[in-house]
């Protein structure tokens, strides 16, 4: 079994190691830095530290300003707080102008658990997406997020990282080669390809496994950044597999399902499913029960491989 | 040193005659706020930043953010006037492929440090810039210029309550309190007063003035520099519309461009040729 490790762990691990490289990074939090982990950092760097209180929209406004005056800047909220409640401020402060800030939202998804529906966003990636020039990732798994984040911090795009509250297994190996822009294949097969994004990842190579059992031969894509999404790997999948089913812990409207699907249908067009949220909000309960309850789980991607 | 206020009420005579040229090729725009702040930027872009039409990015630099960015005209005028860019552009003003957006747009406009005309999202940038220069221990300055019907945004306190946190001193935050916004008085929308209370309540060096008189804004500057450890705001009282005999204290003129006849008139009373 491999470890679990919650990618916004791999976050908070991640600031404390760019905090030695960059001298003029910054980082922001509104009065969430233990569970967005930000406070990695704020113990490494306390003089780097910020924190803006409960004022989300300031924390953006003012992470635009410190970005325009040489600051290298990460802020970070839960997901509902960035891209719902900044989301204004995101467009019109950092997307517009364009200003390289980069947004670390970490309790993503419905796997936020008990906290329930106002806690758990399934919009973010829809809202960020939809902004001229975003950059808009989401990790797998710890490894995943290192090195993405290590490369996110080189860009001078304004960046939306997702990242989850719960624990989930590491797929990669310390070696992988993963880069900003470019889906990753982590398993081949001819019969269909299942692109994943953050946690769907892993339980899309559980569906893939259960599926071989069945002689049934599935690709799996990590589809790691949302924005700009890879299309060549899209096209090719499409070609060389016929069939393609999306997988996001995350509303199927807009998200990476939506994505997936403006590339297909405009320059390979082959059936696509989407496992994902599905105009729904979320509710309270323990994660496993939540993916059950929402089918977003292997089980649920097998059906939909099935369906096709 | 003294300011040379026949040189400062000259420069914006001229900015307030092409508030109103600019405005009016544009067809729309919003002439009143433009007018009612024009001493302040004037005042600003001619006696106090430290700022470089040649090398607008200059390292040092002081730097304005316009938060109430609906009053573009008055800044793009200054600019122009200082050189930035070429006085011409202003009679392109909100056309299509024109470097003069409706509100200020950083990433075209040489001199504009940030795009604003969201309200209240100037204001918390401002606020940024000024923790940037207390980490850095710069001695640039934020000046930032807000509205009053702005100050109805939330966002504002959130801005004000950092900045008083943080002990932001190199901010000083000018209100355009022409009383007026678009749906009429500001007491009759959202009362926004007392401006000064709440500002000294959120850790603000709080003055009050004549908008339209250089020497109190010169002194309330002055007073500001030397009054270090709380950010600074100057309430300044100034009339919506001012110069243009017409235009003054009418809500109406918020965000409506003259005709040809208005405008010719406008700009015989501001001193200017037509």
């Amino acid at each position: 079994m491999a470890d679990k490790i919650a990618t916004r762990k791999a976050y908070g691990e991640a600031l404390a190691e760019l905090g030695a490289k960059y001298p003029e990074m910054v980082v922001m939090d509104a009065d969430l830095s233990k569970s967005t982990m930000t406070a990695e950092f704020k113990k490494v760097y306390p003089e780097r530290f910020f924190n803006a209180g409960i004022a989300e929209n300031n924390m953006m406004g003012m992470a635009a300003g410190l970005a325009l005056s040489g600051k290298k800047v990460f802020v970070s909220t839960f997901a509902m707080f960035a891209a719902g409640r900044a989301y204004e401020v995101i467009r019109n402060s950092m997307g517009y102008p364009h200003i390289g800030v980069k947004i670390c939202a970490t309790h993503a998804g419905v796997t936020v658990g008990e906290d329930g529906a106002s806690h758990q966003c399934i919009e973010d990636l829809a809202l960020m997406r939809v902004i001229p020039g975003m950059v808009v990732v989401n990790p797998a798994d710890a490894v995943s997020t290192k090195k993405l984040l290590a490369q996110v911090a080189e860009t001078e795009d304004p960046t939306y990282v997702r990242l989850g509250r719960y624990s989930v297994p590491v797929i990669y190996g310390e070696d992988a080669d993963i880069q900003l822009g470019k889906g990753n294949c982590v398993r081949d097969g001819k019969d269909c390809t299942v692109i994943a994004t953050g946690i769907m990842v892993n339980e899309a190579l559980l569906a893939a496994e259960e599926l071989a059992k069945e002689g049934v031969e599935v690709r799996v894509i990590d589809m790691h950044t949302i924005k700009p999404i890879d299309r060549e790997i899209i096209i090719k999948a499409a070609k060389e597999t016929g069939a393609i089913v999306t997988a996001e812990e995350h509303s199927v409207i807009g998200g990476l399902g939506s994505a997936v699907a403006e590339v297909v249908a405009q320059e390979m067009p082959v059936k696509m499913k989407m496992v994902g949220v599905q105009d729904r909000f979320g509710q309270s309960g323990k994660p496993a029960e939540l993916m059950a309850e929402y089918n977003i789980t292997a089980a649920d991607i097998v059906k939909a491989v099935k369906a096709l | 040193m003294s300011i040379d206020k026949k040189m400062l009420e000259a420069k914006a005579a001229d900015v307030r005659v092409d508030i109103i040229k600019a405005v009016h090729a544009a067809a729309s725009g919003h002439p009143g706020g433009s007018l009612s702040a024009a001493d302040i930027i004037t005042y600003l872009y001619f006696s106090e930043m430290k700022v470089d039409p040649k090398n607008p990015q200059m390292e040092g630099r002081d730097r304005l953010v316009l938060s109430k960015g609906h009053a573009a005209p008055a800044v793009y005028a200054a600019l122009a006037e200082k050189g930035f860019f070429p006085k011409e552009e202003l009679l392109k003003l909100r056309h299509i492929g024109a470097i003069l957006q409706g509100h200020p747009d950083r990433k075209n406009i040489p001199g504009i440090e940030m795009s604003t005309g969201s309200l209240g999202q100037g204001f918390s940038v401002a606020v940024g810039m000024a923790l940037a220069n207390k980490i850095d221990g710069s001695d640039s300055r934020v000046f930032a210029v807000l509205g009053d019907g702005e100050l109805q945004e939330g966002l504002i306190w959130e801005a004000a309550m950092s900045a008083g946190h943080y002990g932001l001193d190199s901010i000083v935050a000018f209100v355009d309190w022409n009383g007026l916004q678009i749906d009429g008085k500001n007491e009759d929308v959202i009362t926004v007063t007392p401006i000064d209370e709440k500002f000294r309540s959120f850790g603000w060096d709080v003055q009050s003035i004549d908008g339209h008189d250089f020497d109190q804004i010169e002194a309330a500057v002055r007073h500001a520099e030397s009054n270090p450890g709380k950010p600074h705001v100057i309430i300044a009282k100034t009339v919506k519309g001012k110069g243009v005999s017409f235009m003054e204290d009418q809500a109406g003129w918020h965000g409506k461009a003259p005709d040809d006849e208005q405008a010719e008139q406008a700009v015989k009373e501001l001193g200017g040729e037509w």
